[in-house]
């Protein structure tokens, strides 16, 4: 496998995406703070989109189906974000705090 | 066969390993950095790294989208929420669970190494292509096939602003 030739395999861009999304899943784990959350979140649903891009280059009959589905992935991104942003700004006026160890109030 | 460092093929390799490299390094640094805004920072250059591996796959206006989405609304929005929540107060006084760090690792590098495992190690059988996946395809296909979900997307996005701003406005005096 000649180095700089790799742009042209599949498995290089199949791992680059495992590992954006075990970087997600590793900082969605360990972040306190609802912003490092969401900053997690949207490097998971770019390792699914770079799969979905992957696929549709290398192996899909169709190749514009990824190309949609990865738009809608990224409408349904900013969507979330949009919503998620606004709910940590109305957490940190209420509580004073953006941890997710202090917003505990529904706890019991 | 390898091509030349010096010719186009090969230019065309060493920018792929950087911008892999640039992915990378972004992504590490979005999920470890400590303060909040570095984190964002490697977000964008995470960002960029994903938008040219869409340009390497064939897909300009994928690639387009994303640095217009993800670097120019997204990454933005997030940077303006940390300046409004300023989240950065209480990082000092506060010691990190002890637990959740090995745990994520743990969790993070089976599901990495099995996914990596996966794609190097499977048998992947490619399709003949029946179109050539160009802009032109991608707009036709939104429209005819794919309208009802267009529609619905645009739907969304609507809700998803309205409802950002009545929560937004909630508690505020």
């Amino acid at each position: 496998m000649e180095i700089l030739t790799l742009y042209n395999s599949l498995a290089v861009y199949l791992s680059l995406a495992a590992v954006l999304f075990g970087l997600g899943i590793y900082g969605f784990i360990t972040r306190r703070d609802f912003i490092g959350m969401l900053i997690s979140a949207e490097m998971i649903l770019n390792g699914a989109s770079l799969n979905f891009m992957a696929f549709n280059r290398f192996l899909a009959p169709d190749p514009a189906i990824g190309q949609i589905f990865t738009l809608f992935i990224m409408a349904i991104a900013a969507a979330e974000a949009a919503i998620g942003l606004s709910l940590v700004v109305a957490v940190y006026r209420y509580y004073r705090s953006t941890d997710c160890q202090d917003v505990t109030k529904l706890q019991g | 066969m390898t091509p030349s460092v010096f010719s186009a093929d090969g230019l065309v390799g060493i920018i792929f390993l950087l911008m892999l490299a640039a992915t990378l390094v972004g992504g590490i640094v979005a999920v470890t950095a400590k303060r909040l805004v570095r984190a964002v920072a490697g977000l964008i250059v995470c960002f960029v790294g994903v938008a040219s591996m869409y340009f390497f796959l064939n897909a300009p206006f994928v690639s387009m989208m994303q640095i217009l989405i993800y670097v120019g609304a997204i990454a933005v929005m997030i940077a303006f929420a940390i300046m409004l929540a300023d989240p950065e107060n209480k990082l000092q006084q506060r010691k990190g669970n002890v637990v959740n760090s090995p745990v994520g690792f743990c969790c993070a590098a089976l599901i990495t190494v099995g996914l990596v495992a996966l794609a190097f190690r499977a048998k992947w059988i490619a399709f003949a292509k029946i179109n050539d996946g160009s802009v032109d395809e991608v707009g036709t296909q939104l429209l005819t096939s794919h309208a009802m979900a267009f529609e619905l997307v645009s739907l969304v996005l609507l809700i998803a602003i309205i409802g950002a701003l009545i929560i937004a406005k909630e508690g505020r005096r």
